[in-house]
């Protein structure tokens, strides 16, 4: 410490070692994934970039092949060319009504806020420019701004409208005389976002902050071993596989003989590092492996002699949930799913001949049909763990476990995956519904296998911030999910002896 | 406390050794960081606990005192850490930690730099995502705070992933070998604001800021600067609702003369009561079932996260 004092922050100052290869890609290449957000979260693709790709905006068919090798976070714009359509790249700030609306209409703010919706009606008058005027304007090669310009400049209201609702006004002709695509990293934030918005269903309906709590409370890192029943789509599987990199394994198991659809692993671009770590083994296999079988089993036929019927159970289940995701999806309805295993993973840093040839728009927005030619990514056969691996886990025990079933009865299946987890390993269970939460919650306290189980759901509310005006956004979700865990503090598993003799010994409370 | 040196991993085998930090837990808010040390005692309201029990047995064990009584003996996780590190500062919570590293989209190998370091509890976490080649840069103006801060992480072996410097972020930003560097930014800062200049030429292209302000007005000041340079730009709250959940028995219609909804608490409770004595005979429509409800009380407010990306130039 004394050494801090006289040589201050400059001795103290770190030096970046030998940077390491960027763990975050953040250039686009061909074959890569990436999440188009149309006209401001308006539609979201999920796209696979080639040459061929191409995405559909209103009536025109563009080429996604603009799109490769540019970085993250890219703006593109629909402009007319000669060959047709095409996306080109444009600045944040040219963009007509782009998100500096906050010095806009600060500038405004100060100067005149004073005027209001008296002068405005609602008659159909204001704007003097028709639908043939703008048509004569795009076959001469007008730009979508100078429509809006036009526009703006034909209408009566403009000028007597807010500052803010001129903003509006103009964000509104830009969506659709301008359309803008914005190039966002598929990542687990951004899925998971994703599909929240669009098809919420396909994920148990989990919000993003409730899988940031399931992988914290988790204690999902570098290294760990992390046992997953993963019956949301991938996204949890993906999500854990993120976080713990390509150290530890993301065991997925299954119950019944079928895994579990994953197709959103996909949508992460994962090393092929990071894709050897994840796993997939029916639970069958794990248990007859595992050592503590015995154990587990005089534990559930003492508590639970229902255990077997209701685990064939889940299997109908799962099947039902199977159906229509598989249904509702443009693309991966292709994608075998009675095959055992079949979790399809792209593998990015290999060559990828047939990615490259074909057409390969991945899509989740249903309106947009793109299945002219589809293409079969390079299929990592749904690994299943080496031997020796699950020999490491009969001995170490998996570092954790996360169980997303919204279909299933979870207490029974937390009861039984709960002696594969090494001692004081942490667990939660993801939920859309409560009571599910509540009856296992009820039975793991009875069963002592578990301490300081608790029941959270987290809250999300977002806010607009601007000068003047800044309050709760008008619309938000009101339900991500329940967990079932402790708010604060993971759940443990009890060494076994300590489960047996625990109960002669609570009379303190 | 993180899985990065193998022999320390919490497995089946392992047992607690001379010299691990372990958690006792008593009780749900009454939980305590202790490092094991041979000789040594632990002592609560019930009785004195004797370390070299402890030693050989497995995390997670139940462990008994001279008088009988019992507490658990938890493997140390970061969520713990935050429940019983001790506050220098006001801290991070679980909620908020969990949502700053998934909109940050810190994974392993990221740079992350964060502004103050306070008590270490979001530094603890952030350590975790980055874990095993990234590193946590983490800068506080505080030199008493910084060094045990710096000694936390030390004894609990992440000074391989954190770099606690002493240096006044708002004042003078940070250091100039980060240009262009950090995968993310994080700040806790009263005049975020003053800082952000800085920031925008520390992030990466795409790289994501987050700055956690208990105020609106800190929100407010730091929006209208992040107009420039930055995108993406949302403020969210995020808070965690907990639940009780009990077993309870509830009586059907039948046998009660008049069982309007107003009065069925208390009709409940004298259930409750005759059931004690003989089972089943007064009621015979009495069920169990598993209810559940939000607790009465909760943290209402921590802080306002906004979060912005580097626009892309």
């Amino acid at each position: 410490m004394a050494e801090e004092e006289c040589t201050g922050a400059g001795h103290q100052a770190p030096t970046l070692a030998a940077a390491p290869p960027s763990p975050i890609p953040r250039e686009t290449w061909e074959g890569c994934s990436v999440l188009l957000d149309i006209n401001d979260g308006d539609r979201l693709v999920f796209a696979r970039l080639s040459p061929a790709a191409t995405l559909k905006i209103g009536n025109k068919k563009c080429s996604l092949g603009p799109l490769m090798g540019c970085p993250f976070g890219a703006l593109f714009r629909v402009e007319n060319g000669p060959g047709g359509p095409y996306l080109a790249r444009c600045s944040p700030s040219t963009s007509a009504a782009s998100n500096n609306s906050m010095q806009e209409s600060e500038k405004g703010n100060t100067m005149e806020n004073n005027r209001d919706n008296r002068l405005l009606i609602d008659n159909n008058m204001a704007q003097n420019l028709s639908s043939n005027d703008i048509d004569t304007m795009r076959k001469e090669g007008a730009t979508g701004d100078e429509i809006i310009e036009a526009l703006i400049a034909n209408s009566s209201t403009f000028e007597k409208k807010t500052v803010y609702s001129q903003e509006k006004y103009k964000r509104k002709k830009q969506k659709k005389y301008a359309p803008k695509v914005l190039l966002r990293r598929p990542s687990a934030r951004s899925i998971c976002e994703t599909y929240f918005k669009k098809f919420p269903a396909r994920t148990g309906f989990l919000r993003v902050d409730t899988l940031s709590l399931l992988l914290c409370m988790s204690n999902v890192g570098a290294h760990s071993d992390v046992l997953v029943v993963d019956m949301i789509g991938g996204i949890l599987t993906g999500a854990v596989a993120e976080r713990v990199g390509g150290t530890g394994y993301i065991c997925s198991i299954y119950f019944g003989a079928t895994p579990y659809p994953s197709d959103i692993v996909r949508m992460f671009n994962f090393s092929n590092e990071v894709c050897n770590r994840i796993v997939r083994i029916p639970f069958s296999d794990l248990c007859k492996s595992h050592e503590s079988l015995e154990s587990s089993e005089t534990l559930l036929n003492t508590k639970e002699s229902s255990t077997l019927t209701e685990s064939s159970s889940y299997k109908n289940s799962i099947y039902i949930s199977a159906e229509p995701m598989n249904q509702e999806l443009d693309l991966m309805e292709d994608q075998p799913v009675s095959n055992e295993e079949m979790l399809t993973l792209p593998a990015n840093s290999e060559p990828n001949p047939l990615s490259s040839n074909s057409c390969s728009t991945e899509t989740i927005d249903c309106k947009h049909e793109n299945n002219a030619s589809i293409t079969h990514e390079p299929v990592n056969k749904g690994r299943r763990p080496p031997p020796e691996i699950i020999d490491l886990w009969k001995t170490n025990g998996f570092s954790s476990l996360i169980v997303a079933a919204p279909e299933s009865d979870v207490g029974t299946i937390v009861q039984e995956l709960l002696p594969l987890l090494s001692y004081s390993a942490p667990f939660v269970i993801y939920h859309q519904y409560l009571q599910p939460l509540a009856t296992a919650m009820h039975r793991l306290q009875n069963s002592k296998m578990a301490i300081n189980l608790q029941i959270s759901e987290p809250w999300l509310r977002e806010y607009q911030v601007l000068p003047s005006r800044t309050h709760p956004l008008m619309q938000m979700s009101c339900f991500g999910g329940y967990m079932l865990s402790v708010p604060e503090l993971s759940s443990v598993r009890l060494p076994e002896d300590e489960v047996l003799n625990s109960s002669s010994q609570d009379a303190r409370t | 406390m993180l899985s990065i040196d193998p022999s320390k991993r919490s497995s089946l085998e392992r047992r607690i050794c001379d010299g691990d930090l372990v958690i006792v837990y008593e009780r749900h808010d009454k939980i305590k960081a202790v490092r094991v040390q041979k000789g040594s005692d632990f002592q609560n309201r019930f009785g004195v606990f004797k370390h070299s029990d402890w030693i050989g047995k497995p995390f997670g064990s139940k462990v008994l005192s001279n008088k009988g009584g019992f507490v658990h003996l938890l493997a140390p996780t970061p969520e713990l850490w935050t429940l019983v590190l001790s506050h220098r500062t006001q801290i991070l919570y679980l909620a908020d930690i969990s949502f700053v590293i998934s909109y940050l989209e810190v994974v392993p190998g990221c740079v992350v730099l964060e502004s103050g370091t306070g008590s270490g509890s979001l530094t603890t976490s952030l350590a975790r995502a980055v874990a095993p080649s990234g590193h946590v840069y983490t800068f506080d103006f505080h030199e008493q705070r910084a060094s045990l801060a710096r000694e936390d992480f030390e004894r609990n072996g992440m000074s391989s992933l954190i770099t606690v410097t002493v240096r006044d972020i708002q004042d003078a930003g940070f250091p100039d070998e980060f240009c262009g560097a950090a995968d993310s930014v994080f700040l806790d800062l009263p005049q975020p604001w003053l800082a952000l200049p800085s920031v925008r030429r520390m992030l990466k292209q795409d790289g994501v800021l987050c700055s956690f302000s208990p105020c609106i007005e800190q929100v407010q000041r730091s929006c209208e600067v992040l107009g420039a340079g930055f995108t993406d730009i949302r403020t969210f709250e995020v808070l965690l609702r907990s639940y009780e959940v009990r077993e309870e028995r509830m009586i059907g219609t039948e046998g009660v003369q008049d069982s309007p909804v107003g009065s069925l608490p208390r009709k409940r409770r004298q259930c409750i009561s005759r059931d004690v004595n003989n089972d089943s005979k007064e009621i015979t429509t009495t069920t169990s079932t598993i209810i559940a409800r939000p607790c009465r009380e909760t943290k209402g407010h921590t802080g306002y996260l906004t979060f912005a990306r580097l626009a892309c130039s």
